[in-house]
């Protein structure tokens, strides 16, 4: 029964993996672009969240109603400046200009809030407590409220690519741009509402994983940006689903490591990341022809 | 208003003096030309003639060195490629270059994304290309070359362009196919477009072009009505033979 509740504990963790990748996911399957500052953005959606709590007092729950707006902006705006006038150049200057975001944002959140960790809506009752199934299966109302709400986000996100007229849009430029700029779409605002997308995203997740365990400005690199980079391999690139599966199976190697042995848990997550580098590089589920 | 005697000399698109280099080469050297509405404005030449970068160049994809190109009387040299396409001039790039992922129809939904209005349809496209519509939840990668250069022409009429820029329909598909293609001509000018097109296929060229206008390494060779060149010069522009005027034999 340990191992049971080992796997469902994993299950519920790999939601909020799924949540973390799938914007990162999105944002190099329609720009092509690498975003290592990804893990930082999950943790200013934190403090974002931190500090809108603070000054506003809304419910720990529904500060995502303030924050992820506010980070869709951001993502725009970013990506229409500083990622598009990088994307202009090469491949390689996105990359280092996304890994200088990472250094700036990591040094402005120690400048502002101190290395000390933080943590949101201890004391809430829907987050701190969890019900029991017989005697060794605890469930957190929380993890499967955030492992819900990952489900939510990715059909959501899924419904929107392949029915609407802007995930239409968004599909045609990261299949050819140019040929989307004969269509008369202006590619740049496309490459923006795809980042906006992802930035919400990580936003959300940010705060999810605010509300499970404490966070400090290292975190964004040191753990999120890994867990999001190991899902969407696991995975497979572009496809939503193969995020969620990516996550899960993170989530679930991670939790039966940890039973093994305490000091286990990420190794064991990493192992399967390799393992599927090697045998499956596209990812479980690879999406069909743009493998 | 397309094609009317009446504004025969106002031409719809004028390149002037163009010139266009890829780095340190001179893909276009001031070339110009005036494309009359309602025209079917051919320009032919070999490989590397500089044709695909003109028309590029016409659609906004290309930066000039220098000259202009003016659109229905206004300067759009600078002005970026989707505005262009939304104004009205629509192309068939080359290679087909379909979003590949999606279906049939959602490339067409595409080009009708920032349609004008105008008498293209995606039904109506379905009509001119029969066996489409049956087909149109297919994703286009899974299409044949000519099934795709379809669905090509198709994106583009949707958005119901004044102009279409038609880059070498003929590219690598089979004569049969490029005829039957160039077979449907006679219906999408009848909406009243004007097209301005590059063929490296001189007889499929002739036999619609109502203009001619052959290139040689970024340069103006020839330029006319096919009716008043004659083949031996079409030859002699095409291949750059400087014995052309020796062959001139006929009365």
């Amino acid at each position: 029964m340990v191992w049971v509740n080992q796997v469902i504990q994993g299950i519920l963790t790999g939601g909020l993996y799924a949540l973390f990748a799938c914007g990162l996911s999105l944002m190099f399957g329609v720009m092509k672009v690498v975003n290592l500052a990804h893990g930082d953005l999950a943790i200013v959606g934190g403090y974002v969240a931190v500090g809108v709590i603070t000054v506003t007092h809304v419910p720990v729950l529904w500060s995502f109603v303030i924050v992820v707006p506010l980070m869709a902006v951001l993502g725009y705006v970013l990506q229409r400046t500083v990622i598009q006038a990088a994307l202009d150049r090469s491949v390689l200057t996105t990359l280092l200009v996304t890994f200088g975001l990472s250094v700036v944002i990591e040094n402005a959140l120690l400048e502002f809030f101190t290395a000390g960790s933080h943590s949101l809506g201890t004391g809430n009752a829907i987050i701190t407590s969890s019900f029991s199934i017989g005697s060794q299966i605890s469930i957190a109302y929380l993890g499967l409220l955030i492992f819900a709400v990952a489900v939510v986000v990715l059909t959501g996100l899924q419904y929107f690519l392949s029915r609407s007229r802007y995930g239409r849009m968004i599909r045609a430029v990261a299949d050819d741009k140019e040929a989307a700029q004969l269509s008369g779409i202006d590619y740049r605002h496309v490459f923006g509402i795809a980042a906006a997308i992802a930035f919400g995203t990580v936003a959300l997740a940010g705060i999810a994983y605010g509300m499970t365990s404490q966070f400090a400005p290292s975190t964004g690199t040191d753990t999120i940006l890994l867990f999001a980079f190991a899902a969407v391999v696991i995975g497979g690139l572009g496809s939503l689903w193969g995020t969620l599966l990516g996550g899960v199976i993170l989530g679930v190697a991670q939790a039966i490591g940890a039973q093994i042995n305490g000091s286990d848990e990420l190794l064991a997550g990493y192992i399967v990341f390799l393992v599927v580098l090697v045998v499956r590089p596209q990812g479980l589920i690879a999406r069909g022809g743009q493998a | 208003m397309s094609g009317a005697q009446g504004e025969a000399s106002t031409p719809i698109l004028e390149v002037r003096d163009l010139t266009v280099h890829h780095g340190q080469l001179r893909a276009l050297d001031r070339i110009s030309l005036r494309v009359l509405p309602g025209e079917v404005y051919a320009i032919i030449g070999a490989n590397g003639a500089g044709k695909s970068t003109l028309l590029r160049t016409i659609a906004g994809l290309h930066h000039p060195t220098e000259g202009s190109i003016r659109y229905d009387g206004q300067d759009v040299t600078r002005i970026r490629p989707e505005r262009r396409a939304t104004s009205g001039i629509a192309m068939v790039p080359e290679g087909r270059r379909l979003f590949g992922s999606l279906t049939v129809q959602e490339n067409l939904q595409i080009g009708a994304t920032y349609a004008r209005k105008g008498p293209w349809t995606i039904d109506r496209v379905y009509e001119l290309f029969s066996w489409m519509r049956d087909r149109r939840a297919q994703r286009t990668e899974q299409l044949s070359g000519g099934e795709q250069q379809a669905v090509a022409i198709g994106r583009a009429l949707v958005a119901n362009p004044r102009v279409l820029l038609l880059d070498e329909l003929s590219l690598g598909l089979a004569p049969v196919v490029v005829q039957r293609i160039y077979g449907m001509m006679p219906q999408i000018l009848a909406s009243g477009l004007t097209v301005l097109l590059v063929e490296q296929d001189v007889s499929q060229a002739l036999r619609v072009a109502s203009h001619l206008q052959c290139l040689l390494e970024g340069r103006t060779t020839l330029e006319g009505r096919p009716s008043d060149v004659t083949a031996a010069e079409v030859e002699a522009a095409y291949f750059g033979l400087r014995s052309a005027p020796a062959e001139e034999t006929e009365p």
